[in-house]
């Protein structure tokens, strides 16, 4: 299943936040959505998976799910969103508990998800226990639970520490490799986009334009850590931003 | 070099305690019994005057006897037969209007101006407007302890799930939860803390009720016993029934706080 963004905008009140946006999301890549803060990226991707209606043009979503695919545009959101007061695995059973299946299917899909991301051991363990990257492993836990056409990640890395975040997007490249999924991934740090991204689009400061697509050739997995080639991907996508992400700093905020 | 070695060493001054709240075990009693105790020795001094206070051993002595003659009892579970229907019909009324206040802008455009409309009113001065309309029996009593109840608790629960985390029901959203599980399991149980933290109150409010429930038509109950007392001027007997009464109100304070400790273990 494919996504095509057409011609999207939006506006909250007389503030206009995104414009003109039309975008290809194919499956099986990670887009990328990189951009200053405020430009529009959360809203985006809130309009791509159907929490917010857009002002103007169309999410449109080309060919069907696939069949076991139980929540086609699933979310993980860069507080996590978990239920503090269910323990790992009561959080994901949550995103379950409304479709009809077994109590045994159930189990299965769960222990399936927490041994893949490594988390078998903490299935009983209350979100207060967690540190901030295992909090972040459980709500990929529970998207995955769901067997997603694409994934909607918000920022899914930026409330965590320097070195956890790179632990989670090996993580993250070691889950797409072994398979790949469709994913649309915001991210205001560039290191992540060049680490993760098929696909990087470069919004402008708001109102949210597309300034260029930045299509990175390089499989995955062949991206390590300190990459020569990825820096200077990575300086070329700053030199795009600099300026965008200056003049968004100095804007006086009006609410 | 040797200008940092003339310079003194001082170690930097601690800054950083208090405003911590600790658990401490025990300060309580002590403060209660520290009153007694002052309060014991300044009449038997005559510090205090016999007709300013009554010895506190007198009142146990009184309390005493009230046990012994078993018309402790015949007090004692009247009202908190009372207490337990009225405040449990309030508390049950209130968190079901205040969840729907919390939900819905409808019940909360229609019923907010009504809940803070009615909330001022002493409940009491309401009190012969209840026995016109549920008879001078336990009905009355019941609907007046009710309606106490019932609008703290309200204020309290559509506050609590105002306070509900709204990304967490955006997360429900996002699976495609269904309307009800997103309430049961994720409205609901955020709001439990304030509502559990409005239910103190609002319980408090209905012991304080009880003793005016029972001011008119009532025979037996601790709030007859200290009306009863009052109009006689007998301390002794006042202070007993106002220390069932404290006694009472400790107890529904330390229920809530075990109920606290396990409905919300997963607070941080
Ligand atoms: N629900 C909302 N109501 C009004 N304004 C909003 C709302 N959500 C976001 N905005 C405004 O829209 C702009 C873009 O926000 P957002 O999409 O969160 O940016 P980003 O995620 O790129 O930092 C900001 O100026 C923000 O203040
Ligand atoms: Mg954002």
């Amino acid at each position: 299943m494919d996504l095509r963004l057409d011609n999207i905008s939006h506006h909250y009140g007389e503030t206009e936040v995104l414009r003109d946006i039309s975008l290809e999301i194919p499956s099986g890549q990670i887009v990328c959505l990189v951009g200053p803060s405020g430009c529009g990226k959360s809203t985006l991707l809130r309009l791509i998976g159907g929490l917010e209606e857009p002002g103007g043009g169309q999410v449109l979503q080309l060919g069907d799910a696939p069949e076991d695919c139980l929540n086609p545009l699933t979310y993980i959101f860069q507080d996590f969103a978990l239920l503090p007061w269910r323990t790992v695995r009561g959080n994901i059973a949550l995103a379950l508990e409304d479709h009809r299946m077994g109590a045994a299917a159930r189990d299965d899909i769960i222990a399936d998800v927490l041994a893949r991301t490594k988390l078998s051991e903490f299935a009983d363990a209350l979100p207060k226990q967690l540190s901030g990257g295992m909090k972040q492993r459980v709500a990929i836990a529970r998207a995955l639970a769901v067997r997603p056409a694409v994934m909607l990640m918000d920022e899914p890395l930026s409330a965590l520490d320097s070195q956890t975040r790179e632990l989670l997007m090996d993580d993250l490249v070691g889950l797409w490799t072994r398979q790949p999924f469709t994913a649309v991934y915001v991210t205001h740090n560039l290191a992540e986009a060049v680490r993760l991204g098929h696909k990087i689009v470069v919004l402008s400061r708001r109102p949210g334009q597309i300034r260029e697509v930045v299509t990175l050739d390089t499989p995955l997995t062949d991206r390590a850590y300190g990459d020569a080639a990825l820096e200077e991907q990575q300086q070329y996508l700053w030199g795009l931003m600099r300026e965008e992400a200056a003049a968004a700093d100095a804007e006086l905020i009006h609410v | 070099m040797s200008e940092s070695e003339m310079k003194q060493a001082k170690k930097v001054t601690f800054r950083g305690g208090g405003f911590i709240t600790q658990r401490k075990r025990g300060v309580g009693v002590v403060v209660f019994v520290l009153l007694i105790l002052l309060a014991e020795w300044g009449t038997r001094s005559g510090v205090i005057s016999a007709l300013t206070l009554p010895r506190p051993s007198d009142v146990a002595a009184t309390f005493g006897e009230l046990y012994a003659s078993g018309l402790l009892f015949k007090h004692l579970i009247p009202s908190l037969t009372r207490l337990v229907i009225g405040a449990s019909m309030g508390a049950v009324i209130g968190i079901s209007v205040g969840v729907l206040i919390g939900l819905f802008s409808l019940a909360r455009a229609g019923l907010v101006p009504l809940v803070a409309a009615i909330f001022p009113i002493p409940k009491i001065a309401l009190l012969p407007l209840f026995v016109i309309w549920f008879g001078i029996d336990e009905a009355s009593k019941y609907a007046l302890i009710a309606f106490g109840t019932f609008t703290p608790t309200v204020v309290a629960a559509y506050a609590a799930v105002d306070n509900v985390d709204r990304s967490l029901i955006r997360m429900g959203q996002s699976f495609g939860l269904g309307w009800w599980s997103i309430v049961s399991k994720i409205v609901l149980p955020g709001a439990m803390p304030g509502i559990l933290s409005g239910l103190r109150v609002s319980l408090t409010i209905a012991i304080i009720l009880l003793v005016a429930a029972e001011m008119l038509g009532a025979e037996y109950g601790i709030g007859a016993y200290i009306l009863e007392a009052g109009s006689l001027y007998d301390l002794e007997r006042l202070f007993a029934g106002v220390v069932i009464l404290s006694l009472l109100g400790v107890a529904v304070s330390s229920a809530i706080a075990a109920l606290e400790r396990r409905v919300l273990r997963w607070r941080v």
